[in-house]
């Protein structure tokens, strides 16, 4: 099965990304996003606590960490759809912190969302269009006259047209989004998020709840944002996928980034070996013989 | 015997009556809060007294002329909606509705209160405001039409004034539906975070949609009020629930639903009251007194509200398809 996740074109990598040593918040050669000291507390829980890092603009950027690492909501604090309790950041340069997330979006740093949210009952077409920008159409009091956005509408939908083409969606167009598969349905979130034209796409595990089949198209997706020379910043737990197409992985636990660097390496990583699979993963925990001895006793006596 | 041929004109007359196209036109407006946009707004009553009030104190106690009192109605509820969503359409939906019933109650209380008798009327309402309207009338006097639709000049004028507002209510509903302004509404309808994920400014639209849909309940609150007088015991919450009924009769997010299903509405409910009163007369009901024959209407209207929600589910012009895919 692992192998089904293998892109069908090896992916050429993006290297030399940072500057100086790989180790938690070193500097990029050219960051898209820089985030600084961003916390997000939820009751006692410090669910997000990252005090600097960068995003390598041009690439593939993999963001892992085990269940509960803060990967999501560092997510949703970025895009502006979570208030930080500190931290700021900046995106191309502006200053994004406290921006409400339909102008993060407006910016040209778009999401996905881990739980698909197709919206069912518009058809595929309408989903698609939902994604442009700048629709004159979209004000009211333009929207009562047809001439001030047709041709802006058919443009749109020449486009759209095109995107569902590469993402073989072509034939469902005019189908409620409620009727499409699951991986369908992350392919068109995915679609409706390039039709906005964005500088960096950010993917919510956009591999979960797909069958191995589409996993191979959505990669090759995933792929041709960077070919067209789009930002990537995903959040995934398929290692195999991480190492295959990543160009660089942040690996986030407890709310921190722990590891930084090339996938191969960071695998390596005794950080992140702790990281997911606990501080004491090579220790065999029924090795202490006092301790054995003490419950074959215990068991004796009971069975007498 | 029965007199089956009055019952059903008293039937036929309530398909064009101005209280028909006053509550196909709230309907209309909710069409857009709920069908569309997905607001639960449980307060249309409360749109519906302002635009009474407004249009009746305007010109009974400032001598406002037609146009003046009608924008009047139309500034309170656009500041009405304004009150209501500030606070409460950044919060979940249900927050709106629960906003929305007790700020209607609101409304139709400080009109019901003594305190301010000397300009609302208190319970005994306001009368007496029609003279403006009356005098643009252009038809001469007389009486015109045929069979059960025969009415005077004020009446004909008050009938054509409000179905002209209906279809042109219709047609700007349609119109601003199938452009790109009503695919973001729609799509906040279905989920709004990936809307706002899309750069789209999701408070702001659902704030336009409140007044817009507040401002079709306030004018047909307008229409509602000119064919009787305004009393505050009409916008109790029933009222809302009752365009409610012709909404989801009609099929939610549908132009055409609410017109018919407010038509289907009325008319089945003066031939219920019509046959169900004259059935007491002729004694085919022995157990039943003329009371509680007038109470009986609604029971029979609600029976059959419930036939239709049950069978057709979508509404009488809802589509099918988009049933398949309910959660």
């Amino acid at each position: 099965m692992s192998n089904n996740t293998v892109p069908s074109n090896k992916p050429v990598k993006s290297t030399d990304l940072h500057i100086g040593e790989a180790r938690p918040g070193c500097t990029k050669r050219d960051p898209i996003l820089v985030a600084d000291g961003v916390s997000r507390t939820f009751g006692g829980l410090k669910a997000v606590d990252v005090d600097h890092v960068e995003i390598p603009r041009g690439a593939i950027t993999a963001l892992i960490g085990p269940n509960g690492a803060g990967k999501t909501t560092l997510f949703n604090l970025l895009t502006g759809f979570d208030k930080p309790d500190s931290g700021s950041w900046t995106f191309e340069g502006r200053p994004l912190s406290g921006m409400p997330a339909f102008k993060v979006a407006r910016m040209g740093q778009v999401r996905t969302f881990q739980l698909t949210k197709a919206l069912g009952l518009l058809t595929v077409m309408d989903n698609m269009l939902l994604g442009a920008k700048g629709q004159a159409g979209e004000n009211l009091f333009r929207a009562i006259f047809p001439f001030f956005w047709r041709k802006q509408e058919e443009a749109n939908k020449a486009r759209a047209i095109d995107i569902l083409e590469r993402f073989k969606l072509d034939a469902k167009k005019d189908d409620y989004a409620a009727s499409l598969s699951g991986g369908q349905r992350k392919l068109l979130e995915m679609a409706r998020a390039l039709m906005s034209e964005p500088s960096l796409v950010m993917l919510d595990e956009p591999m979960a709840g797909v069958n191995p089949a589409l996993t191979q198209s959505l990669l090759d997706h995933i792929l041709n944002l960077k070919a067209e020379g789009m930002t990537v910043l995903f959040v995934e737990h398929d290692m195999h996928m991480v190492r295959h197409i990543a160009d660089w992985v942040i690996v986030m636990a407890e709310g921190r980034v722990v590891a930084e660097g090339d996938p191969h390496e960071v695998m390596r990583n005794p950080a992140v070996i702790d990281a997911y699979l606990g501080q004491h993963h090579d220790e065999d925990l029924g090795e202490d013989p006092a301790a054995e001895t003490e419950h074959v006793e215990a068991i004796k006596e009971l069975l007498d | 015997m029965i007199d089956w041929g009055a019952i059903f004109s008293n039937a036929a007359v309530e398909l064009i009556s101005p209280t028909t196209a006053a509550y196909a036109l709230a309907a209309l407006g909710l069409a857009i809060h709920f069908g569309y946009t997905g607001l639960l707004n449980f307060g249309q009553a409360g749109f519906m007294a302002l635009g009474a009030y407004g249009f009746a104190i305007s010109t009974l106690s400032f001598g406002f002329p037609v146009w003046g009192a009608v924008l009047v109605g139309i500034g309170a509820s656009v500041i009405f909606a304004l009150i209501l969503g500030i606070p409460t359409l950044r919060l979940r939906a249900d927050y709106l509705a629960i906003v929305t019933i007790a700020a209607a109650e609101i409304v139709r209380l400080l009109f019901t209160t003594n305190t301010f008798q000397a300009i609302t009327g208190s319970a005994n309402g306001l009368s007496g405001y029609k003279g403006g309207f009356a005098g643009l009338n252009p038809i001469p006097e007389g009486r015109y039409g045929f069979g059960p639709f025969e009415y005077n000049e004020y009446d004909w004028w008050l009938r054509i004034v409000a179905w002209s507002i209906v279809a042109l209510a219709c047609l700007f509903t349609w119109q601003i539906m199938r452009s790109p302004w009503g695919r973001v509404i729609k799509g906040i309808r279905e989920d709004e975070d990936a809307v706002r994920a899309l750069g789209k400014n999701v408070y702001s639209y659902k704030m336009q949609s409140l007044i817009l849909g507040g401002a079709f309940g306030t004018i047909a609150g307008m229409i509602f009020v000119l064919p009787r007088a305004v009393v505050p015991s009409n916008y109790q919450t029933s009222l809302t629930f009752f365009i409610y009924a012709i909404l989801l009769l009609g099929g939610a997010s549908t132009i055409l639903g609410p017109v018919i299903g407010s038509m289907v509405f009325w008319v089945l409910l003066s031939f219920f009251s019509g046959f169900i009163a004259r059935a007491v007369e002729a004694g085919w009901i022995p157990f039943m007194t003329s009371i509680q024959a007038g109470q009986l209407r609604f029971i029979l209207v609600g029976v059959a509200i419930m036939l239709i929600v049950i069978f057709r589910p979508q509404g009488i012009f809802g589509n099918k398809k988009e049933l398949a895919f309910v959660k």
